[in-house]
């Protein structure tokens, strides 16, 4: 059995192998011919050397760079999910694949942490020996004199008015003071200097573990959430109470802390005039708030850039907008919904989409779906607008229906009405305004809807604040460690390890000095200045006390 | 001065800084023009002794006039003597010109006005740069209330082109740029031209979110190590170039190209300048930004499109650095390493403000 296999690996080798054949009538038929067969010792080893090579280290930084540009052209569901659902919305056949791929949340995904974990795997494989290294280096004397001076990048020839063994102690004072590690030798002095730019360069790579440590720390066990709160109403720290929540994975809901707020009120400032009118230069946000159930209320002010910090939890204004009053009538003449409704802006004239439902209107549920402009505008082309953000002339502008909301079959989203069982009302106006009836409402407006399925009343704005409360712990950790990675980097790219020898000679009667030196750091230069320097130094240092006393 | 009047000189200093540079640019395209006259150096120099201490452009030009207009068998005397030529030149301040003149002849007087040039365009490009803070200064002034200068594309693009000119003019002495001044002016004509004729906006206050003193020093630790990266992106840019020439034996004795420094020293000048952007970068992006980032939207990494490019540039630069410490991955691979860190800054300003602008939190972005 086994001859046959064997005549057949040499037929295929063909003839102008002689040898592979005698080497295939040796192994067993596993083409092709493998390097020498690795134990899985030999082969984890292989892989390690491999993994934390510095080429690998560079590989790996190049992927991570490359892996983190999906995250910022395709939208994040951890960042903005309402745009992540518009997205899908509008690419129907992609947005299964790349829900797959993780493209919508490349940052958790599996294969950027594979990068990062391997880059962080290899960091460590990398440190490891290079501070068993440097820590037996730290400790050797300097490198032995080599034979040749002159063939060093840097070298010089000169002579010293003095014997050949003050010759070498002046030396040796000189790369001392230099902050050489010195040391003297038969006829040669060692010095060597510039220890500290390992140690940066181990420090730098250490401190981006420790970044990584407070980092995953914060995404781990930190959380954040944000929620809406029309002004004059209050908000207590549970997570019933957020509208979004993204908490981290260890998180535990019993970590919030029993915070409450009241938002007192919302204060906004436009520019009313010039080409950037209706750009925003200030918002602020009184509140009052309670640390723990029970406790003294106390006042602060939130504004951009200025939160309220509550025992490390934080508490931002990050946006804010109009929530229209109104009071809805059913048919029969009973108030079917009354209070403010939030209208979420979409563009920076705060042209405001929302919707209204009356889930207890008689005899059918009533719904209203529209935009609410704060500083209305109108033209033929443009139909409705909104020309400032700023309330100054505030508008209704809705499409009534009527019908079955949908309301029974779970939660609903309250800025969506669920159409299916809804119809509009057919418009008795022009009929150049179309065929659906439209309303428009400023505020103290009350308009019948057509049939006498009731009446809705514009009673007056509020306004509503979003606001974002988070924890990030570890934080301190990371930013310790992005500041030791600084003090490290600095050490890695400034400090010039140097080595410096002399060889002193007598020729002719004559004390001849060689001096040469080697720079061995990435940037390398600024070798012939320091030589010259030194040379200098060595010829006018005075000669050694010794011979002072003479 | 009232808010508006400082607007306008704003306007104006910028105008004049535009000009300044342009002279600049000017006096430099003089400077090559003239010494095209004169061969550039052959390949003579590599010794350690010249790659060591890098000398400019036109010292390089002025020692080789002797072997140009004498025997050539004096050459390699001439290459032996540049061991001494760069510790004098240390001692003489830049009057390394004086060199030239003495021997005699036609080319040596064209050495002097050659090194006039270099140095007028020098002045030319300080006097600029001076124009250029002015106008960046007062641009801030002008604003009601005042503010830091920094608050949509058009002040931006300013106060970027600045940090260019600064890290240019501050690194000039201590790494020899000189080489370098032609393309540094035309690269501020260009950009400033583009910035007052395209992007311009009247001097209007900031949104809330960029008030934020952290977000002052994010932006200048960020301008800075950008600049630092342009000039950095010029020397690799000219040493690719260079290599390219070399190695297909195109290199034009009389080009602009054989007038730069040698290749050892573009790439060795293009390293200490992207190391002394890397440090500033690093705080820039991940220590100021973030901070800024926790108190302007609570949590200090958000993976916003523009913190995702602020991070690949930083990666991609430690990747630089990496390939310059590599043997064998120095020089052409590590060029054209720094050259993507380069392009991924560019598209972060660029880019991102254009393509992403209302989805970034960074709303300078102009919508
Ligand atoms: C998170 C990933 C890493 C980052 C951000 C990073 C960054 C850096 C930086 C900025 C330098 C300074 C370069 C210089 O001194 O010129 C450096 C040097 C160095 N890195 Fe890394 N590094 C990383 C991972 C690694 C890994 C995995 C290895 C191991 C293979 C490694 C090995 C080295 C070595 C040996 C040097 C010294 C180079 C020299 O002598 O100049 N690094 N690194």
């Amino acid at each position: 059995m086994s001859s046959t296999t064997n005549t057949e690996v040499t037929a295929a080798t063909g003839p102008d192998e002689p040898t592979g054949a005698g080497a295939a009538a040796t192994t067993p038929p596993t083409p092709p011919p493998a390097p020498p067969a690795l134990s899985p010792v030999e082969l984890g080893r292989w892989a390690w050397r491999q993994l934390t090579s510095m080429r690998t280290a560079l590989v790996l930084l190049f992927l991570l760079a490359l892996a983190a540009v999906p995250g910022s052209v395709i939208p994040q569901s951890n960042i903005n999910a309402v745009d992540v659902s518009n997205w899908k919305a509008d690419h129907p056949t992609l947005a299964p694949i790349y829900e797959k791929l993780g493209l919508f949340s490349v940052f958790d995904s599996p294969w950027f942490s594979a990068i990062y974990l391997l880059l962080m795997i290899s960091l460590m494989g990398c440190i490891v020996p290079r501070l068993r290294i440097y820590w037996r280096n730290m400790r050797a004397r300097p490198p032995r004199t080599p034979r040749n001076l002159s063939r060093l990048p840097e070298s010089r020839t000169f002579e010293l008015d003095a014997d050949p063994a003050d010759a070498l102690a002046r030396t040796h004072a000189v790369l001392r003071r230099r902050r050489y590690r010195a040391e003297l030798r038969e006829d040669s002095v060692a010095g060597e200097r510039g220890y500290l730019r390992e140690a940066g360069n181990l420090l730098f790579h250490v401190s981006v573990l420790i970044v990584l440590v407070g980092f995953a720390y914060g995404q781990l066990f930190g959380y954040k959430g944000g929620v809406i709160t029309v002004v004059g109403q209050g908000f207590s720290n549970s997570l019933s109470q957020y509208d979004e929540f993204s908490p981290g994975s260890l998180f535990s809901p019993g970590d919030l802390p029993p915070i409450s707020l009241t938002v007192k009120n919302f204060h906004a400032d436009y520019l009313t005039a010039g080409p950037q009118a209706g750009q925003p230069t200030t918002f602020s946000s009184k509140i009052t708030y309670t640390d723990e159930p029970g406790a003294p209320q106390q006042h602060a002010k939130l504004s951009v850039n200025h939160p309220l910090n509550l025992h490390g939890v934080n508490v931002f204004l990050v946006g804010h907008g109009y929530a229209p009053v109104v009071t809805v009538k059913d048919g029969k003449g009973h108030i079917a919904y009354k209070g403010p409704v939030v209208f979420l802006p979409h563009n920076s004239t705060f042209e405001s989409f929302g919707v209204i439902k009356a889930p207890d209107a008689v005899p059918e549920q009533l719904g209203f779906e529209g935009l609410f402009l704060p500083t209305y505008g109108f033209t033929d082309a443009r139909g409705p607008f909104s020309r400032f953000p700023a309330a100054l002339v505030p508008v209704l502008s809705l499409v009534p229906y009527h019908g079955d909301l949908g309301m029974d079959a779970g939660s609903q989203n309250v800025y969506e009405l669920d159409k299916t069982h809804l119809k509009p009302f057919a418009s008795s106006g022009p009929a150049k305004l179309g065929p659906t009836a439209r309303l428009k409402l400023s505020p103290g407006q009350t308009v019948q809807l057509p049939n006498g399925a009731g009446s809705i009343r514009f009673d007056k704005v509020d306004q509503w604040v979003k606001l974002q409360v988070s924890d990030s712990p570890g934080k301190d950790i990371a930013l310790i460690g992005v500041l030791l990675g600084i003090l490290g980097l600095l050490g890695s790219l400034f400090v010039r390890p140097r080595r410096a020898w002399a060889r002193v000679t007598r020729r002719d009667g004559r004390t001849v000095v060689e001096l040469a030196g080697l720079d061995r750091s990435s940037g390398g230069g600024g070798l012939a200045d320091e030589l010259d320097e030194l040379e200098r130094l060595v010829s006018n240092h005075p000669p050694a006390p010794m011979q002072e006393h003479k | 001065m009232s808010a508006a009047d400082f607007a306008s000189f704003s306007n104006h200093a910028i105008m004049f800084a535009s000009i300044v540079y342009v002279l600049a640019f000017v006096a430099h395209i003089t400077e090559y023009a003239m010494g095209r006259r004169v061969p550039a150096a052959a390949p003579s120099f590599t010794s350690a002794d010249t790659a060591a201490a890098p000398t400019s452009l036109l010292r390089r030009e002025a020692r080789q006039t002797r072997p140009a207009s004498a025997a050539s068998s004096e050459s390699t005397a001439n290459t032996a003597a540049t061991a001494v030529l760069p510790r004098e030149d240390a001692a003489a301040g830049s009057g390394a010109a004086a060199l030239a003149v003495g021997s005699d002849g036609p080319e040596a007087v064209s050495d002097t006005r050659i090194e006039q040039f270099g140095r007028i365009g020098v002045a030319l490009t300080v006097l600029g740069c001076l124009l250029h803070a002015a106008a960046l200064v007062t641009r801030g002034l002008g604003s009601d209330p005042i503010r830091v200068p920094w608050g949509n594309m058009y002040e931006f693009t300013m106060a970027g082109t600045l940090g260019v000119s600064v890290m240019y003019l501050l690194l000039l002495r201590r790494y020899r740029l000189r080489w370098m001044g032609l393309l540094v002016t035309a690269f501020l004509v260009v950009v400033l031209m583009v910035d007052v004729l395209v992007l311009y906006e009247p001097a209007g206050p900031l949104v809330p979110a960029l008030h934020s003193y952290w977000l002052m020093i994010h932006v200048t630790a960020a301008i800075i190590a950008s600049g630092a990266f342009a000039v950095g992106a010029i020397a690799s840019v000219l040493f690719l170039l260079k290599q390219r020439a070399i190695d297909r034996g195109t290199l034009s004795p009389r080009g602009y190209l054989a007038r730069l420094p040698e290749l050892r020293v573009l790439d060795r000048v293009a390293y200490r300048v992207h190391a002394f952007g890397f440090p500033i970068w690093t705080f820039a992006a991940l220590v100021a930004g973030p901070i800024w980032a926790e108190y302007a939207w609570g949590s200090y990494w958000n993976w916003d499109p523009k913190e995702v490019w602020a991070f690949i540039t930083w990666v991609v630069y430690a990747a630089y650095l990496h390939a310059r410490a590599t043997a064998g991955w120095k020089g052409k691979l590590a060029a054209t390493i720094a050259l993507i860190g380069f392009a991924t800054l560019l598209f972060n300003f660029v880019g991102i403000n254009y393509f992403f602008g209302g989805d970034s939190m960074h709303s300078y972005a102009g919508k």
